[in-house]
Formats: C-alpha cells, sequence, structure tokens
C-alpha cells in the first residue's frame, strides 16, 4: 500500500460538498477523526476507497477527497470485500450505521469477520435511525419510544463487540465520537492492522436520540493491563455494559483474505500454464 | 445417415450420469456429434435420474425425438420410457432388476449387469460400466475408446480401479458377444476428423468469461449453475483470478460491483430465486454505471419451483425487475457454442457500455453437452472501458454528459480521478442532487441514451433460418434456437413457406430486423417455455401484430414436432399454400 510522499493536512481531504448533516451531530466529530486518521497515515487519496451504505453515515464518501462508493442499504462489506479483491494494494475503509450494518446487513458481518479482509470497517452508532426520523434501531435500549414504537421497545439490543468479538473479527475497539483525538487513534490502530478491523463508534444523533448528557457519566477506560489477545476476557468486557469502554478489546493476526487469495493464485500457477489453450485440453 | 439417441434411465445416484457422460465422451471421441440432454431429480440419492445423448454425423440441433436405445437399470425407467422407444429400436435392461413385458416391436436384450458385477467383477458398483461394455458390443461403439475413457478417468484412483473398470467394460461386451443380434443399430466410427471439444452450456459460458477477460467471480450455490462456479473457482486461480463464494446472492453482486468499480471484469451466475435477491444492486450498477455480468441459467419458478427443470420464465424480471427508470442490457443464449461467445459479448457490451448485462441461460441448455468447434476467442475482439484521458482528469466528472452518453470512467490509483460510485441521482461530478428535477431527467436521458448503440449491436446479432421473407414467421429466443431450426427445416421440407428469426439481445430489442422480418408475414409464432409467452408480451408494445404465441411450461424443452406442429396448424389457419414440392428421384 502506498503512501504519500508530501505531507498531507488532514483538511487536504476535505471536498467541497458540505455535510447534510444536522449541526452537532456526532458523525462530524468522526469525519474530522478521520481526517486526522489518514494525515497522520499519509494515506495517498488515490489510493483511498471509502465505501457506505445508506443512512446519515452513508453520505460520508463524499466528504472526503478520494475514491469512494456509496452503495445500498446494508451493503457496505460485501461491495468494500470485492473493492479490495479487485486491487488488494487499494486503503479500503467502510463506514455505515448500525441500522445499516447491524440490521437490514447484519448477515454480512460474521462473514466478513471470518474472511478477515483488510479494511477497516466504521459504524457510526445512534442507536436510532436518524435519516428516517428516530425509529428504534438495532442497539436502542428497552424502552425507547419512537415512531414506531409508540409504546416502547420491547426488544434486547444487541452489543456489537460482543458480537464481533464471537464472530473472530481480528481486530475490535470502540470509540466515542466526543472523544476525537482518541478516536482519531483507534481509527488509526485500525487502519493499521492487518485484517478485518471493526471499530465501534458511538456517534450520538443530536435530533432523535441525544446521547451527549448521559455519556461522559458512562465512560469507562479498559483495564491498564488488558491483554488485547486474550479473546476471553475481550468478550467478558464488551458484555460489561453499564460501562461503556473505549480502546481496543481485541486484536490478532491472522491470515488476511487477500494473503489467502494470493497464496491459491500462486500455487495454481506454479502447476498448471495460465493458458486457455491449456483449458481447452481438459475437454476434448 | 447415422442418428441415434440412447436413453439411460435409472434410480438417482446408482451412475445413470455417469454412464451418460462417458456413452457421450466415447462417441465424441468416435467422431459423431453429439447433443444430450439430461433430467435428474432433486434428491441427491434416489428418485429418478435419466440422461439421453444424441450422436450423428451431421449436425445436431435438438435432443432429438424417439429413442433408438434404452437403457434401464430398473423397472421405473422401464415404465417411465418405454413408450419413447421407436419401432425396431433395443431395450437394454438389467434382467436382475426386472423383467419387461414383451414388446414385439422393441427389441428387448435383458442383461444381468447386477450380478455380472457383483461375480465377475465383485464390485456391484460397477453395473454401469457392464452396461457400457454391453453398449459397445451390441451397437457397434468403440471398444478401444472406452478402454482409454475409464483409464483417463480413473488413473487418479489408481491402478487398482482402473483395472476393475476395464474389467467390467469387458465382462459386458463378452455377455454381448454371446446375444444374437436382432436390431439393425450399428454406430462404428463417425465421419468427423477434425478436434472437437465436449461442453455443457455452463463450462463453454465459463471457458467464454475467461477469453473475456473475466478474473474475479463472486456467487452463492444455486441449481443449475452452481457449476459455473465451481468451473472457474478450479480455472481462474491459474491465470490470476479468483472465486469467492459469497453468504448470498446480494453479497455476490455486491462483491461483483465493488470488483468493476475497482477496475477488474467481474461476474455472478445465479438462477431465479437468486437473481430475485440481486435486483436491487442491478439499480445500482445502473445508476453507478458500472460495468457487471449478470448470468440467470434459469430454472422452473416461482418461489423454490422445480430446481432442476428447465423453463424461460425470468424474461420480465430480468428486463423490468428494480424500482425506478432502469436500463440494462439483458441477452440470452442460444446453444453450447454460443454460451462461450455470448458470454465474451457480454463483458464488451457491459463494458462498452458501464452498465449491467443480464445473460439468460437455463437448465436445458446449462446442463446438456454437445460437441463444439474449439472456440476462437480473436473473432469477438475485446471492449474496454473508456478510460479518461490526463486531460480529462483535470477536473475529473465521473457522469460528464457526452455525445454518445457513456463517460470516462476512472478506477482507484488513478491521480485525479477520485469520485463517489453514486447510488443517489446525482450530477454529472457525481455528487448527491436528490433534489434537482431537472438534473434527473437530463441523466435519465443520459442512460436510456446508451440504448440507440445497443440497439445497432442487437440488430447485428440477430440470426435468420429458412426463407428470409416467409409467410409463416418463427421469433425465438434463447435455448429454443436449435429446436426451431429444425422445426423450421421440417416444415420447409413439407413445402411450407416458412422462416425463423432468433435474437440473441432482448433487450433493448433488435427492432429494425424485427420490423422487416415482421412485415410480409402472414402469421408469426413465438415459441417459448414459460406460460404467458414474456417475449411476446415485450413484442406486442413494440408492434401492433396478433403474434400466435407457442408455450410450454411443464419443465422440460420443446421438440421439434411440437412446433413444426403449430407451424402447420398456422399455415393452414392463414390459407398458406404448400409449395409443390419437386418430384424425389
Amino acid at each position: 500500500m502506498s503512501t504519500a510522499d508530501v505531507e498531507i493536512l488532514p483538511q487536504s481531504y476535505k471536498t467541497d460538498e458540505h455535510p447534510i448533516w444536522c449541526p452537532g451531530c456526532g458523525d462530524f466529530g468522526v469525519l474530522s477523526s478521520l481526517y486526522n486518521s489518514l494525515a497522520g497515515l499519509k494515506i495517498n487519496p488515490k489510493d483511498l476507497v471509502v465505501v457506505s451504505g445508506i443512512g446519515c453515515s452513508g453520505r460520508t464518501p463524499g466528504f472526503i477527497k478520494s475514491y469512494g462508493f456509496h452503495s445500498v442499504h446494508g451493503r457496505v462489506l460485501p461491495v468494500a470485500l470485492g473493492v479490495k479483491l479487485a486491487n488488494p494494494s487499494l486503503h479500503v475503509i467502510g463506514v455505515g450505521g448500525d441500522g445499516d450494518g447491524f440490521a437490514i446487513g447484519g448477515g454480512h458481518i460474521p462473514h466478513a469477520a471470518r474472511r478477515n479482509p483488510g479494511f477497516t470497517y466504521l459504524v457510526m452508532d445512534n442507536s436510532t435511525y436518524g435519516l428516517t426520523k428516530g425509529q428504534y434501531s438495532p442497539t436502542s435500549p428497552v424502552g425507547f419510544q419512537a415512531g414506531s414504537t409508540p409504546y416502547g421497545n420491547i426488544e434486547q439490543p444487541i452489543n456489537p463487540l460482543a458480537m464481533l468479538i464471537a464472530y473472530g473479527a481480528t481486530f475490535v475497539g470502540q470509540g466515542y465520537s466526543g472523544k476525537p483525538r482518541e478516536l482519531s487513534d483507534l481509527i488509526t490502530k485500525a487502519m493499521e492492522h492487518k485484517g478485518f478491523a471493526f471499530v465501534n463508534v458511538i456517534s450520538p444523533c443530536i435530533t432523535f436520540y441525544n446521547t451527549y448528557k448521559m455519556m461522559p457519566a458512562r465512560l469507562g477506560e479498559l483495564p491498564k493491563d488488558h491483554d488485547v489477545t486474550n479473546r476471553v476476557k475481550a468478550f467478558e468486557l464488551a458484555l460489561q455494559t453499564d460501562k461503556t469502554y473505549l480502546g481496543v478489546f481485541y486484536q490478532v493476526r491472522q491470515p488476511t483474505f487477500e494473503e489467502g487469495v494470493a497464496n491459491i493464485i500462486k500455487s495454481a500457477q506454479a502447476s498448471s500454464p495460465p493458458r486457455l489453450e491449456e483449458i481447452f485440453a481438459e475437454f476434448d | 445417415m447415422t442418428d441415434y439417441v440412447f436413453r439411460v434411465g435409472g434410480e438417482g445416484g446408482e451412475g445413470v450420469i455417469s454412464t451418460g457422460e462417458l456413452l457421450t465422451l466415447t462417441l465424441a471421441r468416435a467422431g459423431f456429434e453429439i447433443y444430450t440432454f439430461r433430467t435428474y431429480p432433486a434428491e441427491i440419492k434416489g428418485g429418478h435420474a435419466n440422461y439421453q445423448v444424441r450422436a450423428s454425423n451431421a449436425l445436431l440441433l435438438s435432443q432429438g425425438a424417439a429413442v433408438d436405445v434404452l437403457v434401464a437399470f430398473n423397472e421405473e425407467a422401464y415404465q417411465k420410457h418405454a413408450q419413447d422407444v421407436r419401432s425396431g429400436g433395443a431395450l437394454v435392461y438389467d434382467a436382475d432388476s426386472f423383467t419387461p413385458p414383451a414388446n414385439g416391436a422393441v427389441i428387448h436384450y435383458g442383461i444381468p449387469m447386477t450380478s455380472l458385477a457383483t461375480e465377475k467383477v465383485g464390485v456391484k458398483l460397477t453395473k454401469n460400466i457392464v452396461a457400457l461394455g454391453v453398449l459397445s458390443r451390441l451397437f457397434d461403439i468403440s471398444f478401444e475408446v472406452f478402454e482409454d475413457l475409464l483409464k483417463e478417468r480413473f488413473a487418479r484412483k489408481g491402478e487398482a480401479i482402473v483395472q476393475k473398470n476395464l474389467l467390467a467394460l469387458r465382462v459386458g461386451a463378452d455377455y454381448a458377444v454371446q446375444q444374437p443380434k436382432r436390431d439393425d443399430i450399428r454406430l462404428g466410427r463417425g465421419s468427423r476428423k477434425t478436434k472437437e471439444l465436449v461442453l455443457s452450456g455452463n463450462e463453454s459460458l465459463g471457458l467464454g468469461a475467461i477469453a473475456a477477460g473475466c478474473r474475479i467471480y463472486a456467487g452463492y450455490p444455486i441449481t443449475p449453475a452452481t457449476d459455473i462456479m465451481e468451473f472457474l473457482a478450479k480455472e481462474l486461480p491459474k491465470i490470476g483470478g479468483y472465486v469467492v463464494q459469497t453468504e448470498d446472492e446480494i453479497s455476490a453482486v455486491g462483491v461483483v460491483l465493488g470488483a468493476s468499480y475497482a477496475g477488474k471484469k467481474a461476474m455472478t451466475a445465479t438462477s431465479g430465486p437468486g437473481y430475485s435477491l440481486m435486483t436491487e444492486m442491478i439499480g445500482l450498477a445502473v445508476v453507478a454505471e458500472l460495468p457487471a455480468v449478470i448470468v440467470d441459467v434459469q430454472r422452473v419458478g416461482p418461489s423454490t419451483g422445480m430446481p432442476t427443470k428447465t423453463e424461460q420464465g425470468d424474461l420480465y424480471l430480468a428486463v423490468y425487475g428494480g424500482h425506478g427508470n432502469c436500463p440494462r442490457i439483458v441477452m440470452a443464449l442460444t446453444s453450447v457454442e454460443d454460451c462461450f461467445y455470448g458470454i465474451m459479448r457480454a463483458f464488451n457490451l457491459a463494458e462498452q457500455f458501464q452498465m449491467p448485462v443480464i445473460v439468460l441461460s437455463d437448465q436445458y441448455l446449462g446442463h446438456r453437452k454437445a460437441t463444439v468447434p474449439v472456440p476462437d476467442p480473436s473473432t469477438v475482439p475485446l471492449v474496454e472501458r473508456r478510460k479518461p484521458t490526463t486531460e480529462e482528469l483535470r477536473g475529473y466528472q465521473r457522469y460528464r454528459f457526452t455525445p454518445d452518453h457513456i463517460s470516462p470512467m476512472s478506477a482507484p490509483g488513478m491521480e485525479g480521478g477520485g469520485y463517489v460510485a453514486e447510488g443517489l441521482e446525482h450530477t454529472e461530478i457525481g455528487y448527491p442532487a436528490a433534489s434537482d428535477h431537472e438534473n434527473h431527467l437530463r441523466l435519465t436521458q443520459k442512460r436510456y441514451g446508451k440504448f440507440h448503440a445497443v440497439e445497432s449491436i442487437a440488430n447485428e446479432l440477430v440470426r435468420f433460418y429458412g426463407e428470409a421473407h416467409p409467410e409463416i414467421g418463427v421469433i425465438g429466443w434463447g435455448s429454443t434456437e436449435g429446436v426451431i431450426r429444425e422445426a423450421v427445416q421440417m416444415a420447409q421440407d413439407q413445402g411450407y413457406s416458412v422462416g425463423a428469426l432468433h435474437t440473441k439481445i432482448l433487450y433493448p430489442q433488435p427492432l429494425a430486423k424485427l420490423t422487416e422480418f415482421i412485415n410480409g408475414t402472414k402469421a408469426v409464432i413465438i415459441p417459448e417455455v414459460n406460460f404467458t409467452g414474456q417475449f411476446a408480451t415485450l413484442l406486442r408494445k413494440r408492434f401492433a401484430y396478433d403474434f400466435i404465441q407457442l408455450n410450454k411450461c411443464v419443465g422440460l424443452p420443446f421438440t421439434p414436432k411440437e412446433i413444426f406442429d403449430k407451424i402447420e396448424e398456422a399455415a393452414n389457419h392463414v390459407h398458406s399454400r404448400r409449395r409443390d414440392l419437386a418430384p424425389k428421384l
């Protein structure tokens, strides 16, 4: 993966497309943290592809000066996999929301985790459907009252971190849009990770479910001595939902999807000449 | 002229298909043209399976009609197929399994296949090889070719297995020698001397995809398309490509679009249920203007339907599936040979016009094998997507309006080419424009504007059979080509004024060629393997013409006779006079 030779400033990733997000939206914090990480890593914009689904988070590619793909609802991970498979030298970031990722697109998550493709998946989790005006989402708490749950939500919220650790993702972390510096550090670590890196970002919806006020009391630090390669411990910490821990829960190095593909191509080419005529010969 | 139909029937999983395949390859290597037809049960083990192979010295256009030789491994096979055996034909059956009633018209050869396999070979499973040995002797099919094929086929399993199979072949042949020959079916060597390949439609399609430059395939297993994925999974890595088996068909088409966006030629293949899941993403490919090839090997629907049976029922879905004004190209493959060239053209069209190309095949075509001349990829020169020039990369506009409505397409890695492939309605530069009413019209016009050039290509890809200006016309699409061609020949032989037009691109339609063909006819028949006449319905939208539909909806392909009968009926109805035939000398 190539990086830019010259220094790049965070603002050089800004486009002249103005974010449609409400003033004060958590997604601004995520975007600025992302700019900082990209600049810190000197990612050359021509080698960066940001893939998104649908929802407030889905507009992100338009705000980053690079290549982007604003796909359909819930399909960030397949599209990102296709991009990475076609050109493993690219830096690929998938962005989505909790509805896009955990509801309509939830079926893709275990498979992205077990394939371990080398890209980062950033979920801007606001526990509501902001773009359709505040319905309950897969991470909304029980009792959540909104347009489609006028008597309160009766469904248990999912636990994104525990889910990803259980599925075998090789990097699982959590950030908060209200702590942009820490968030940027986390995104940088995720982008440096070899393999599938999942980052859940608590990114409050200022309009429909403003959790900014309750967040500070909930925030907690992961234990200083937490061993990120300890999957059981990481799972335990993820289950402690009375606190919102920030940082890297779990990180291990395992063969990536593109490494596996390269190995298969190498061995197939070693045993058989790459010519159509040779393939024809199998059918006479 | 040599032209024989063999049919093998028995319990699924007991070697019916491998018997048919070995017979097919032997006949092909012995110099015959071959054309197979498979029906098989939906169960993995059990249920009735049969495999038919027609062998001839002439080009074969259909699976044939009457059966010359029926091989029945059990009574069910006999009961299902005995009435299809022609008078003077032969029945070869496992005498250990059942005894058919005497029938003066069909010559019976009762062979104790099971006990020969068990007692003389020592392996019950070899009874199908015993049967092949019997066929070889009874009908003079080259024993040596059978031997060579068995050696190749079982080489990987070790010498002991090879020897068992060769022994089984000899046991069958030796037993058959003692049978007095009572029929007149003899094949010997075929007249073809040039080398040909034996390919199924799905294999031919896979080879064509490789020749077209496809390097990424994503798919989800589904009958009857899975063998395309399995074929490419083996072959693509040899040329630097890869097959990913995704978690569902939505993901499959997502990977294809991501890969295409990143600059690679990519495809997926599925059948009706999978294609239904893909329709949202096909709309994305249309609006984001991404090249993509999506194959639908049709089976009987709706819903799970009849997974192992054939139908041409997905045309509406291919043409109209998805929301909004959504132009895509729809093609249909017509023969095993056409699967190779057709899929190459599909990639070319996708690249040239930056839109999804839906390619319709079906179970009948995908799973039948035929001898085809070694394909020559150079006859379909490859087309690559238009890339931006250095000049165009300054202030790059991905969806820039151009005279031919095709905008230069960058790929990640190109300096200055950055843009967002956008599923929202967007401006020329690719920025969302979800509230700009006039812009939406201009972009919709741009996307449909590409159709003028596609239609010209569609007109070039039309094929004609029989008379160019007939009184009775037949319009067909897809896998019915050979059957229609044979029916037209039968009708011409009987003096009817008849001709057929077969189109490879179904949407947009080759209107110029269709108009020219329809003008002057007294009647036009549109045969389709579906219930409502989907192509006829599409054509009625373009032509004020009272097309005669011929629909078959039982999960099986047409026979030439069925189409011939309709031609005759139509000719009588409109008083189309038969030409006086020259007396045969």
